[in-house]
């Protein structure tokens, strides 16, 4: 054991050393226990310097604050530390490998936060007149030809907010396009290895969902689908298949998918989530696609998960195009013009109505341009080449100890693993995935896809190193080995490392308690206690 | 009593024109910790296949499908509150809905309980 001048270990951890302090305050070192919010701040204190004032009450009516509501106060110093102590509990790609599969935690390039944070990009105002933007919009227009010439489609609703919302948005058009040809069918079909928010839109808009099942393979049944069709000839509305699927593979009848619901009357909404698989090698519009959202917080790496919103733009095909939502900029002699309203629509613009507010995730749309540009067409390629390598690196690297569903076939950018390599062991999905943590890893996605038992899912990204890559790997194996051997202590009580050990999932969805209860009732104010 | 099972693993059990139907012990050994079940309202017309409620646990939110043809007589609304009933007495008083038996042909191609567990020892 190496030793400082005084004697006293520099060693982290606690090798040969048995002595572990209880300390007085609960933190572990640099691993603080960090209270509440409410439970730092006081109800007394106040955190600036407000002008006390006489705050005119007539003005706002009846609506006046009858009794404090309890806000905690603290000094800037102590906000800043409670939100950095937090912080550090958190799990970030910028901290490590972040393999949620389905999910796409790749790396932001800081070059994109460079160019969001340029003041002409940083401060526009949704409200300041369309005049003084006209970098703004050029810039959501150059973002939409991209997108456009990338799906091989001829129109983009820029607004929708993220991947659920631009699904939303694809049905809401195709709804459109049905009812302004007179049709009204009511039901979507969705295969069994669609994301599981395809059903949720397809039923929220009213349509009736049949599924469709998924092959031994874990592709769509094509003589299912055909089948299915039949049954209902002429009440198809649509189909919603995610491609690359969500078994990580990739729907090779597609084509022919597309081509069957075409003749049915329907049309092809497709999943984009998966889009970073495939961009610069397929284009979806010559797949037959007629609907996509793309996540830009997923292909086009804006940030993800707490770091930003997500931002879904939808990208549709001729026959929908009339139907894209409200505001949508249109191309003239004199430039770009923001339609924002009925009104200014013109002939065969017939916008099924609007999704946001303002024009969508301006901070988003400068990244992902910023990533588009920065990356040029062989760039955009090679990150899909690199995410499905990487994917099958991991694979290959681990499928003699783990069980591959669908055998050893190639996937795309994410590999799909089953939980049968841990039968015997007494060691489920989730034991695992909690043992992931104590060695430093986010786990991968658990009990997803539902056709899979036990289904883990790991998705990589492009951008991880193979250095990186091998020591997940070698972890993940070392991991398996340990269940094998019956080394069950390891998992049953994981995290052992981690601020908090297993969470009571089940309390906390049976009994949420989703509001912090002040130990003592709440102050009134003298004039309302009157 | 006779008590059929289906793929989808519900259980029905048909006494006199009523089958009670609930998920099977298996169903909710693979669910796990169940925190959510929604159930239709009485009165509820359903063809086989249809989705009759909905169950949610820690795991996974699965459909619970009309085995047979019928119209809903009455649900288990206590679930609502105590979902954990479902881990509990699956097979019992966690059953979910009570419905018409709409078309008795239907109960022939539903399984009985050693086929049942012929069944799920091959998943």
């Amino acid at each position: 054991m190496s030793m400082n001048t005084q004697g006293r270990p520099t060693a982290a951890g606690d090798a040969g050393e048995s002595f572990r302090p209880k300390t007085f305050t609960g933190n572990r070192g640099l691993d603080m226990e960090e209270p509440l919010i409410f439970e730092v701040g006081s109800l007394e204190n106040c955190g600036v310097d407000l002008d006390e004032g006489d705050l005119p009450e007539f003005e706002l009516g009846g609506h006046a604050r009858r009794a404090e509501i309890g806000l905690p106060g603290l000094a800037e110093p102590e906000a800043m530390r409670h939100y950095v102590r937090l912080s550090r509990n958190n799990y970030a790609i910028d901290a490590g490998l972040y393999p949620l599969g389905s999910c796409t935690m790749k790396h932001n390039p800081r070059l994109n936060e460079k160019m969001a944070r340029l003041p002409g990009f940083a401060d526009v105002h949704p409200l300041q007149p369309v005049s003084s933007v006209p970098g703004a919009i050029e810039l959501i227009d150059e973002l939409a030809h991209w997108l456009m010439v990338s799906t091989g489609t001829h129109a983009v609703a820029m607004s929708p907010k993220a991947g659920a919302h631009g699904e939303l948005c694809g049905m809401m058009a195709i709804k459109a396009a049905h009812t302004a040809a007179g049709r009204s069918p009511e039901i979507v079909l969705v295969p069994e290895s669609a994301h599981g928010t395809n059903p949720a839109t397809a039923a929220l808009l009213g349509y009736k969902v049949v599924s469709i099942d998924a092959k031994d393979d874990g592709t769509v049944d094509l003589e299912a689908l055909k089948t299915t069709i039949a049954e209902h000839t002429g009440n198809i509305a649509g189909i919603m298949l995610t491609n690359p699927n969500t078994c990580g593979l990739f729907e090779r009848d597609i084509k022919e998918i597309a081509d069957r619901i075409h003749e049915a009357g329907g049309f092809f909404y497709c999943d984009g989530a998966n889009f970073n698989a495939i961009v610069g090698k397929a284009r979806p519009g010559d797949l037959g696609v007629d609907a996509m959202h793309i996540n830009l917080h997923k292909t086009f790496s804006t940030p993800h998960g707490g770091g930003g919103p997500g931002s879904g733009p939808v990208v549709l095909s001729d026959k929908l195009a009339p139907f894209a939502p409200l505001p949508f900029i249109r191309k003239t002699d004199d430039g770009l013009e923001l339609v924002e309203t009925e009104a200014a629509t013109n002939d065969g613009e017939q916008p099924f109505g609007r999704m946001t507010a303002f024009q969508g995730q301006m901070g988003m749309y400068v990244r992902a341009l910023s990533y588009m540009m920065s990356h040029g067409s062989d760039g955009l390629r090679q990150a899909s080449e690199d995410a499905v390598l990487n994917a099958n690196y991991v694979r290959v690297g681990l499928q003699d100890l783990m069980s591959l569903p669908f055998g050893e076939r190639p996937c795309m950018h994410e590999v799909l693993f089953d939980d049968s390599f841990l039968k015997d062991t007494c060691v489920t999905t989730l034991d695992f995935a909690k043992a992931m943590i104590d060695e430093g890893y986010h786990p991968m996605t658990m009990y997803f896809p539902l056709v899979v038992h036990g289904a883990m899912l790991i998705e990589p990204t492009e951008s991880e190193s193979r250095a990186s890559l091998d020591l997940f790997v070698a972890t993940m194996r070392d991991l398996v080995m340990s269940a094998k051997r019956g080394e069950t202590q390891r998992f049953s009580g994981a995290p052992y490392l981690a601020p908090r050990r297993r969470l009571d999932e089940t309390g906390a969805a049976r009994k949420p308690v989703l509001k912090w209860t002040e130990p003592e009732p709440a102050q009134v104010t003298p004039e309302a206690a009157e | 009593m006779t008590t059929y099972y289906s793929k989808d693993h519900e259980w029905i059990s048909v006494e006199g024109g009523t089958a009670t139907i609930g998920i099977t012990a298996y169903a909710q050994e693979q669910l796990g910790d169940v925190v959510y079940v929604e159930l239709p309202d009485a009165g509820k017309a359903l063809s086989q296949g249809d989705e009759a409620a909905v169950v949610e646990s820690v795991k996974a939110a699965s459909e619970v499908y009309a085995p047979i043809d019928g119209e809903v007589t009455e649900a288990n609304d206590v679930l609502a509150d105590e979902p954990a009933k479902v881990n509990e007495d699956p097979e019992g008083a966690a059953w979910f809905i009570k419905m018409t038996v709409g078309n008795e042909g239907q109960l022939a191609d539903l399984m009985d309980e050693a086929a049942y567990k012929a069944y799920i020892e091959t998943l």
